[in-house]
């Protein structure tokens, strides 16, 4: 099946392409004739990205990257390190930097020092192949209002050098993809801010980027519209190997997709690793927090708690007892409460969430977060 | 970790196979792309972009404005020139000779001539179509997803400005040939090919004339921040040009050459002045294109600059040949022209030093 429409697909090809040159047709070739003979080597293929441990290659990469406009110093000797098929999430407050690391990743804006390199390629000085990579979604995404969803993808699909029945099929795709079909021929001033992000993902990608960068995707947007959204972007890491990119300072969401992420404050990362390693670190700085909240809620509880070795300090707060402690007493905890015939209705770690971990990265930058 | 495995999971082998087969025809096509070369993929992306800024234009609602306003020059300077032209040649206030080209610069008793109409509104058409051009993109939040695809800056703000000149040239000629083609038909005249040249040769010049306005409102789109103050910027100017430039080209001339005194020296300035005036005022577009074109439609017209009466003995009074006449304009066509591309310069250069962020 794989096969017949790749032939289809580069007689079209030389049909339309005046200058297709020897290499890609013999490459092509090549493609074609593997998926003939084992189409799920290539099903694997494509696969492999996921598989984190085999696949190491540094696609995106910064090296003391710094951006200054006057006195404000806006990116801060950034060093930044993004694997393939990886997404990282760069979190941080309004002003803290992203959008202008963001910038100069596209080769938009010129570093004042250091440099970004995108698949080994200098973002300042090879910004146009760069640019042919790397697939941009602006916060805020806005489209030419006086053409359909349809009309906006087939423009950039034209500016991305594609033409006739592959860019009338991609966008077929593209819009069946992110749920766009319905509305695809309306006028896009006329679409709702979740439809323009979605039709948005469908822009980024008519180019086939391998990299995506989105600029606070989730702002905005409903929560069932923010929970596609986030499908969609793990199924673009997973399922298509492209690597992401995403800037927000909504945590809760990040924390949802990405597979690591750095925070930023005052174009500083303070902070970058996966959710696990982030909250170990907090938790190496800082004693054990534990949220508890047990039925029933009687006085001899907080007797009982303070029997339990290692606790510190014991908050209520409404309905939920906070438990500063010097080392993990949760299975100490959950075995005495058991015991003494209590319900426990929650119980879990402080510092594991990303608020948390946000906060005290916060805290330690000497910065408040609203 | 362990999202990422059950997601995997539970895809079904169909649904996977079909999308791999997807995701393998988008990274051919992206194979395809690079194919091109990137000489022809720069005239692509511009053919592209010129594209998308002609058919916006025609599609968005300002089109239906813009051919009013095209239509009420077109039809009043037509009803000017009808209705005048008969009562002149009457009254011996016009030689008879290029009645054709009389369509466009007679004017009746109150309404102006095509001439003076498109002289006046010309600026119009220019500011109509590039007033918006840069701002309203930065706004609507698709600058920057455009800067962001592979192509070169400078082909955004290139084609703005080419698709603009183009429109504006399309509607000029229509609406000049419209007066011709209809004049030939209410009026009987046939017009000569000298008549014909003439008359393309003016309405090249309505061009650029139209052409320095669009550059101008494009260069005030690039600098200002909202669609609205640009506008205004852009009438300021050309209410400058049409109107004050004149007035204080009259009160330099006469400060620096007093012609008042009554004694020799106010004689002898008299010259200086009435050239020192003239030439002030060649500063504005408006003036340089107002006299280019009528030395263009009237070959009576001999001479722009002032002339002494010692010069003009022996001159035999005839009309001046097709090449004599582009000889007397020909400073003004490269001046208008050094004039639409130094503004479109400037703002070329402002454009490609901005930085784009999101709106």
């Amino acid at each position: 099946m794989g096969a017949s429409v790749k032939k289809e697909f580069s007689g079209e090809k030389q049909l339309s392409g005046e200058e297709l040159s020897q290499k890609e047709i013999s490459e092509k070739g090549e493609k074609a004739e593997k998926a003939a003979v084992e189409p799920m080597a290539v099903m694997e293929r494509e696969r492999v990205p996921q598989d984190k441990n085999s696949d190491d290659i540094v696609v995106i990469h910064t090296e003391s990257l710094t951006k200054t406009y006057g006195d404000l110093t806006a990116v801060d000797h950034l060093n930044l390190e993004i694997r393939k098929g990886e997404v990282f999430g760069l979190l941080g407050p309004n002003g803290a930097g992203k959008t202008t690391t963001t910038l100069m990743l596209l080769g938009l804006t010129e570093p004042d020092e250091g440099k970004a390199m995108i698949q080994g390629l200098d973002c300042t000085r090879n910004a146009l192949e760069v640019k042919k990579a790397v697939g941009y979604l602006p916060d805020n995404v806005g489209f030419y209002g006086t053409m359909t969803g349809r009309e906006n993808l087939r423009f950039m699909g034209r500016i991305n050098g594609l033409d006739g029945k592959e860019l009338e099929e991609r966008i077929d795709s593209l819009l069946e993809r992110v749920g766009m079909t319905q509305a695809a021929d309306k006028k896009t001033s006329t679409y709702s801010r979740g439809m323009r992000q979605r039709l948005g993902i469908a822009d980024v990608l008519m180019k086939d980027p391998d990299i995506i960068i989105m600029d606070e995707p989730t702002l905005g947007i409903d929560p069932e519209g923010i929970r596609e959204l986030m499908w969609l972007i793990r199924d673009l890491a997973e399922r298509d190997g492209r690597t992401i990119l995403l800037s927000s300072h909504q945590l809760y969401q990040v924390q949802r997709v990405c597979d690591r992420m750095g925070i930023f404050v005052k174009g500083k990362m303070v902070a970058c690793g996966t959710l696990e390693e982030l909250g170990q670190q907090i938790s190496r700085d800082g004693v054990g927090t534990v949220e508890l909240s047990v039925y029933p809620d009687n006085v001899s509880l907080q007797r009982i708690l303070k029997e339990i070795k290692g606790i510190l300090d014991i908050e209520k707060n409404s309905d939920m007892y906070v438990i500063h402690s010097a080392f993990d007493i949760r299975r100490a905890l959950s075995k005495k409460l058991t015991e003494e015939g209590y319900t426990i209705m929650h119980l879990r770690q402080a510092g594991s969430d990303l608020d948390e971990i946000y906060r005290k990265y916060f805290e330690k930058a000497g910065e408040k977060v609203g | 970790m362990g999202k990422t495995s059950a997601q995997t999971m539970g895809a079904g082998t169909d649904a996977r196979t079909e999308n791999t087969r997807r995701v393998e025809d988008i990274r051919m096509g992206g194979a395809g792309n690079q194919a091109k070369t990137n000489g022809n993929r720069r005239y692509h992306v511009l053919k592209v972009l010129f594209r998308k800024e002609t058919a916006e234009f025609i599609n968005s609602r300002r089109m239906i404005l813009f051919v009013v306003l095209t239509a009420l020059i077109t039809v009043s300077g037509f009803y000017a020139a009808v209705s005048g032209l008969a009562e002149s040649i009457k009254n011996g206030n016009t030689a008879t000779d290029f009645l054709f080209l009389k369509l466009f610069t007679v004017s009746a008793n109150s309404i102006p001539s095509y001439n003076s109409l498109m002289a006046l509104m010309g600026p119009f058409i220019g500011i109509f179509m590039g007033f918006d051009a840069i701002n309203s993109e930065r706004t609507e939040g698709t600058l920057n997803r455009l800067v962001s695809q592979p192509l070169y800056r400078d082909q955004i703000i290139i084609s703005k400005f080419l698709a603009g000149l183009f429109i504006s040239a399309v509607m000029v000629f229509a609406s000049g040939l419209l007066i011709g083609s209809v004049g030939v038909i209410t009026t009987g005249l046939i017009p000569t090919g000298e008549e014909i040249a003439r008359l393309f040769i003016y309405l090249c010049f309505c061009v650029i004339y139209t052409g320095f306005w669009l550059a101008m409102a494009i260069l005030f789109s690039t600098v200002c921040r909202h669609a609205a103050t640009s506008a205004l910027a852009c009438i300021a100017v050309w209410l400058f040009c049409a109107i004050f430039v004149s007035l204080l080209a009259g009160i330099i001339a006469d400060a620096l050459y007093p012609v008042g005194g009554g004694d020799m020296q106010a004689m002898l300035n008299e010259m200086k002045n009435y050239s020192c005036e003239l030439n002030l005022n060649r500063i504005s577009p408006y003036y340089l294109f107002a006299e280019a074109a009528s030395t263009v439609l009237n070959p009576g017209v001999r001479t722009i600059n002032a002339v002494t009466i010692a010069q003009l003995s022996g001159a035999i009074s005839s009309n001046l040949s097709l090449g004599q006449s582009l000889l007397l304009v020909w400073p003004h066509l490269t001046g208008l022209a050094a004039l639409m591309l130094a503004v479109f310069a400037i703002s070329y250069v402002s454009f490609m030093r901005q930085e784009i962020r999101s709106r």
